[in-house]
């Protein structure tokens, strides 16, 4: 079911949240909703559910006017960051409680609920832990339990609020895979809220950015990570290095007059010894190495400004660089924007 | 095998004179006078204290005085819930003093409250000139000791609901909105049960309370024998015609009572907190 956000509003006293969104979800897409705390997506997705309402504006499921329905009567599935399990309830008695609350006539018998939720812990690959309580599981077993419930419903539209927030690294990593698979597999149209933009790169067939209640860039991950629409959303989305450069029809050169700002990724600056075109000279200040790259400080010469490299550890031991060695920086690839933005 | 020393390495100081004191002090306040209690009645034969604590007027008064704090603690656990809901789910104006006023039966000297109350519902009182032409006698009838017990029952069901409410998510009650519950699934399936173990708890709090009271009831129980006279009356009675060993005879049965009552309480506790625990 596609969901159609037309110019909400929403005020929390002084703070305006949204301000005028307007947004499509496409049917059957996983879409992330990225920005910094504060920057209203989580308003925005609660809104969506129908645990907010918008001050102006309206929300439509398929074309059809939701607005002022019930949370209750707009069937969607809401999965909270910190779970939001029953902890009186076992594991199988959460997952069937949406199904257990339905008028008599609609209620499924005994039988079939049991069934239901068997294939949906299935599903989430906890099938042995049906009787356990909340507080027995790990975090992310507690979040996939959450993620059974809601789907017990048979939702048309999934929501989950920074489902992954609460868990640490390599759980976060391993449970967003699954849920992109598990996605892949049912297809429901889904909504996520994010501040990590290596999660919504990672999961999301597109992404929203978010920034001070307005939507900044909508796209695909590749979009959104190689032409951010402004340097907001090039900044949000990974490492930014500034250069004062003039533009020559997209051959970009690092220089000192200041007619537009060149956005540059770390890894897309190149370490050399030897000087070339479009390099600056530099000193090396700092080395660190962190996993599979390694990070270079270097403090570019006249100006006082520091770049930050990233290069591979090949090709930092081939450089063999040293602390105070002069080098030369060269982006290879820029963007740039008129210089109205401060980082 | 060699079994465990209670004292492990711990970085929280003090075990023993703590556990020393404890120990001490739950004797000397606690055990002495209850074993003081035991060793009087024992001074009865067998037959003497079967006749002492199954005399129908205090068989009567057992019937009055539990019957009235069981339903007082009933209607407590109800209302407290109730007021506490209020307390922590709303803000309104004056909510901290209605906050203070649920602690007044707790400060208040109890003959005060009784005497307060007695003449509120006596014939000629606000209340009693109000309710006795209907047909309704609060004042000197077994009501009024059920209505004194509520009185002095309230906070304790107030007070120990009040915390667990607070820290109760809203989430969770979100969620189950999300999953299609109206208001009373979510109350009944959700809400209840996460607060059923403070609620179990505030309300044996209040059946303790009111078993054992005495100050604020007297005034307006009217004392009429097999019909308004509690327990701890007797006793007083009993007391004031030199019959110790009577005295502590009914004592021990009402403490036998209530332990019961309390363990099944407990019992009761255990098994809503299952899930807590595990």
């Amino acid at each position: 079911m596609s969901i159609e956000i037309v110019s909400v509003n929403k005020q929390f006293g002084s703070f305006t949240a949204l301000n005028d969104v307007n947004l499509t979800v496409p049917s059957g897409e996983l879409t992330a909703l990225l920005g910094p705390s504060g920057s209203g997506k989580t308003t925005l997705l609660r809104i969506i559910a129908g645990l907010e309402t918008p001050d102006a504006g309206s929300i439509r499921f398929d074309g059809e006017e939701t607005t002022d329905r019930h949370v209750r009567e707009r069937q969607v599935g809401f999965v909270f960051q910190h779970y939001a399990l029953f902890r009186h309830m076992t594991v199988e008695e959460n997952v069937a409680f949406g199904l257990t609350v339905k008028p008599r006539k609609e209620r499924p018998s005994k039988k079939e609920v049991r069934e239901r939720v068997h294939e949906l812990l299935r599903l989430v690959q906890l099938e042995g832990l049906a009787d356990r309580f909340p507080s027995q599981l790990s975090g992310g077993q507690r979040q996939r339990v959450a993620l059974a419930r809601a789907l017990a419903v048979e939702p048309k539209v999934l929501l989950l609020d920074e489902p992954f927030g609460a868990l640490d690294a390599k759980v976060r990593v391993e449970l967003r895979r699954w849920l992109r698979r598990l996605h892949d597999e049912i297809h429901v149209t889904s909504v996520f809220v994010t501040h990590d933009q290596e999660e919504a790169l990672e999961v999301a067939d597109r992404i929203v950015v978010m920034n001070k209640g307005r939507i900044e860039q909508v796209g695909t991950p590749a979009e959104v990570y190689d032409q951010p629409a402004n340097p907001f959303v090039f900044d949000f989305l990974g490492s930014v290095n500034l250069f004062h450069c003039r533009s020559e029809q997209g051959q970009a050169r690092a220089a000192a007059p200041e007619l537009s700002m060149g956005y540059v990724r770390s890894h897309d600056i190149e370490v050399e010894r030897r000087q070339s075109d479009g390099a600056v000279e530099a000193e090396v200040r700092h080395i660190q190495a962190v996993g599979p790259a390694v990070r270079v400080e270097l403090l570019v010469r006249g100006t006082g400004k520091t770049v930050e490299a990233e290069l591979s550890r090949d090709g930092a031991e081939r450089l063999a660089l040293g602390l105070g060695e002069t080098v030369y920086a060269r982006p290879r690839k820029m963007q740039t924007f008129v210089a109205d933005y401060q980082i | 095998m060699a079994t465990k020393p209670i004292t492990r390495n711990t970085v929280i100081p003090g075990f023993g004179p703590t556990l020393g004191y404890t120990v001490f002090y739950l004797s000397l306040i606690v055990l002495l006078p209850l074993s003081a209690l035991v060793v009087k009645t024992a001074s009865l034969t067998w037959p003497e204290f079967i006749a002492t604590v199954a005399a129908p007027r205090v068989v009567a008064s057992y019937k009055v005085t539990f019957g009235a704090a069981l339903a007082a603690a009933g209607v407590n656990a109800l209302f407290g819930l109730l007021v506490a809901w209020v307390l922590v789910r709303y803000s309104l104006p004056g909510k901290r003093l209605i906050d203070a006023l649920v602690d007044l039966p707790f400060a208040l000297p109890t003959a005060v409250a009784g005497i307060t109350l007695s003449s509120v519902y006596a014939a000629n009182g606000w209340l009693g000139s109000i309710l006795e032409p209907r047909g309704i006698k609060v004042a000197f009838t077994p009501l009024g000791i059920f209505v004194a017990m509520t009185f002095i029952g309230l906070p304790f069901v107030v007070r120990t609901v009040q915390p667990v409410l607070e820290e109760l998510e809203e989430e969770i009650e979100e969620a189950a909105a999300c999953l299609g519950a109206n208001r009373w699934q979510t109350f009944r399936r959700v809400l209840l049960p996460e607060l059923l173990p403070a609620l179990l708890t505030g309300f044996a709090l209040a059946f303790a309370r009111g078993v054992g009271e005495y100050g604020s009831i007297i005034f307006i129980a009217g004392n009429m024998p097999m019909v308004s006279e509690i327990t701890p009356l007797l006793i007083i009675t009993k007391l004031e015609q030199y019959d110790y060993a009577g005295a502590t005879a009914i004592a021990t049965v009402m403490l036998l009572f209530s332990f019961l009552m309390l363990l099944t309480v407990n019992l009761l506790q255990k098994w809503s907190r299952r899930h807590a625990a595990r």
